[in-house]
């Protein structure tokens, strides 16, 4: 029976505190982070954050001993000077493609695209540890320090906000959803997607740096940008309201955007209509001629890039004729590496790793209008952009297509090498004759 | 990171590929990450796949051939001291190396040996001659369709005129030795690393 006692007040007192420990919790997450997220005001902890974190890896990056590295090349490429001595064959001709093709093989600028970007200095996160070996012992404990914080404490709040945010978005859309069109609709809707974006930007930590927001997208226009991750996405849309185009999924993501379209109108193809062309051509530039309707937003690449290059644009957006407004996204990846490198993680463990790495920092800069001028085909119009984001974002400009992640390489372009060797050799062969 | 550990690059390994290829020690760490960045099985072999996924070596015309010299024959996998076998071909001679021992066997970056690599290029079946069919198959994978069978006949045919002197309208190795002679085989053959 004494026993029995002793544990009664226990009992109470571990029930008392956890209570008290969990009204603490949600008041500071209320107060700090989603009331300011409805309003659109900062406390500026973020930046706070930010700046020690910064001061922590360069302590880091000092206690680690790195010789003289070239993050670029292992080698100088000699560039096409072989083949220039247009005469006859030689046997001596194999040597150029030789070299090229062996040099292709120890470093090439495409493949190097498609996984994450090489860094300098550790930010204590193993996964982008790949050529530190040496760790000293203070090293590891701090590395250690920062997995519990990062697992234990930050982890859980974000996907705490996370819910929050996705949860909010999908209820008040479907709310909104019932009442009827007009500016009421519309207002209500904007403020809506904007509070639920901010929530999830705040559940990744991220810290965004907008410039030039004068020229933010209007409606009637198409918004591009430079694709690194899904998180582009909440990046843009927290700072503007912009209808979405893509396929519709299933499960979550398809409730989500199913209640997201009943809010305002956002475009989602079913997954047969995506293969039409026309049908998405046709589809867009109804949207746009409406100038009531929020500016479109494409991510022309196709696919996720990893940031140090802006590959080849489709041509599609391009097409449609209406104004253009380049937006150069650039992610800092000393604080977490915002890469989607969608065939070595999926979806949901690509989330996990977002919102367990420090923080993600980016700037975003708004580029002044484009249209496309007399005389210039799509494609131009679309390698214009293309020379300007990269500019902006410093980024190399790729001819490239992104398209070589998955699939392989069109053969016109060995047909023109080809081509080329063969003018050089029947020029000469041409001489000869009339001789 | 559990796989990756496993595959990392031990030491005596590192040696033994500086004593047989002459690359440092820091060019071997970089080309093996090289290697395990190609690797997509991460089985610490790579695949004629793995070589094909390069787009600008997809666009040679001679990258089939290229690929196949890191194969030895009848294989289809290659481990990480083979790729540098064949990487080290491509090593420029120094000056330090020409007038070593004679005794010691030959390094493989040597004249002769990366004359070897491009006779092997040519040499399509592997029986240390070169030809006349062979020498308008590789013709061929360098013009494409922009040249006439006839007029690629016809260069084939100098180029075994000029080059044969045993009188059995092929080229051996030494008859492709004497034919490129006075041309800067160490120059073209050679890839100018940065440390």
């Amino acid at each position: 029976m004494g026993l029995f006692l002793d544990f009664n007040p226990f009992d109470n007192l571990l029930c008392i505190l956890l209570g008290i420990s969990f009204t603490v919790w949600f008041t500071l997450l209320l107060v700090f982070i989603i009331v300011p997220a409805i309003f659109g005001v900062s406390f500026g902890i973020r930046q706070l954050y930010m700046k020690t974190l910064l001061k922590i890896f360069e302590w880091a990056t000092h206690r680690i001993e790195r010789g003289a590295k070239d993050n670029n090349h292992l080698f100088v490429s000699d560039g096409n000077r072989d083949l220039d001595h247009a005469s006859e064959f030689e046997m001596s001709d194999i040597f150029y493609f030789c070299r090229q093709g062996v040099e292709s093989i120890m470093d090439d600028e495409v493949t190097k695209r498609f996984s994450a970007e090489e860094l300098e200095s550790w930010n204590l996160l193993t996964r982008s540890n790949y050529n530190f070996q040496h760790i000293s012992l203070r090293l590891t404990v701090l590395w250690g320090l920062g997995v519990v914080i990062r697992y234990g404490f930050l982890l859980p709040l974000r996907v705490t906000l996370a819910f929050t945010g996705v949860g909010l978005l999908v209820v008040l859309t479907s709310i909104i959803g019932f009442l009827p069109n007009g500016r009421m609709k519309n207002f209500l809707s904007e403020q809506v997607h904007l509070m639920c974006y901010r929530i999830c930007v705040r559940a990744l930590t991220a810290i965004i740096t907008y410039h030039d927001s004068e020229n933010k997208p209007k409606n009637g226009g198409i918004c591009v940008a430079n694709h690194t991750s899904p998180i582009d996405v909440i990046i843009l849309a927290s700072d503007g309201c912009y209808a979405m185009v893509g396929q519709i999924h299933g499960g979550l993501m398809g409730v989500i955007q199913k209640s997201m379209v009943k809010a305002c109108p956002h475009i989602w193809f079913e997954r047969s209509e995506v293969k039409d062309r026309h049908l998405v051509a046709k589809r867009l530039s109804d949207h746009v001629e409406d100038k009531t309707k929020l500016p479109i937003l494409i991510f022309p690449e196709g696919t996720c890039i990893n940031n140090t290059s802006v590959m080849m644009f489709k041509k599609g957006s391009f097409e449609i004729g209406s104004t253009v407004y380049p937006v150069a996204i650039k992610y800092d990846p000393r604080f977490g590496d915002a890469f989607w490198n969608s065939s070595q993680f999926g979806m949901v463990n690509y989330l996990l790793r977002m919102m367990s790495s420090w923080a993600i920092v980016c700037s975003v800069w708004y580029l002044p209008p484009m249209t496309r001028e007399e005389g210039e085909d799509a494609v131009q119009f679309a390698n214009r952009v293309k020379a300007a984001i990269a500019r902006q974002g410093g980024l190399v400009d790729l001819l490239w297509d992104g398209g070589l992640k998955r699939g392989k390489v069109k053969d016109t372009f060995k047909e023109e090498q080809q081509k080329l060797y063969s003018k050089m050799l029947v020029g000469t062969q041409e001489d000869r004759s009339r001789s | 990171m559990g796989s990756r550990a496993s595959t990392l690059l031990r030491e005596e390994e590192i040696e033994e590929i500086k004593k047989e290829t002459g690359f440092s020690h820091s060019q071997i760490t970089r080309l093996y990450s090289r290697f395990t960045s190609l690797d997509k099985g991460e089985n610490g072999t790579l695949s004629r796949e793995d070589f094909q996924r390069i787009p600008e070596l997809a666009i040679n015309p001679l990258g089939d051939r290229i690929i196949n010299a890191f194969f030895p024959e009848g294989e289809d996998q290659v481990n990480f001291r083979g790729f540098m076998r064949t990487l080290a071909h491509f090593r420029p001679i120094e000056d330090n190396e020409k007038n070593k021992d004679p005794t010691a066997s030959e390094p493989l970056n040597s004249r002769s040996n990366k004359l070897l690599f491009a006779f092997r290029l040519y040499d399509l079946d592997r029986d240390d001659k070169i030809s006349r069919d062979e020498l308008l198959q590789v013709l061929r994978m360098m013009v494409g369709v922009n040249i006439s069978d006839e007029q690629l006949g016809s260069i084939a045919d100098r180029t075994i005129q000029e080059a044969d002197q045993n009188g059995d309208n092929s080229i051996s190795f030494n008859e492709f030795i004497k034919v490129l002679e006075k041309v800067d085989v160490e120059q073209k053959m050679s890839i100018r690393f940065l440390h």
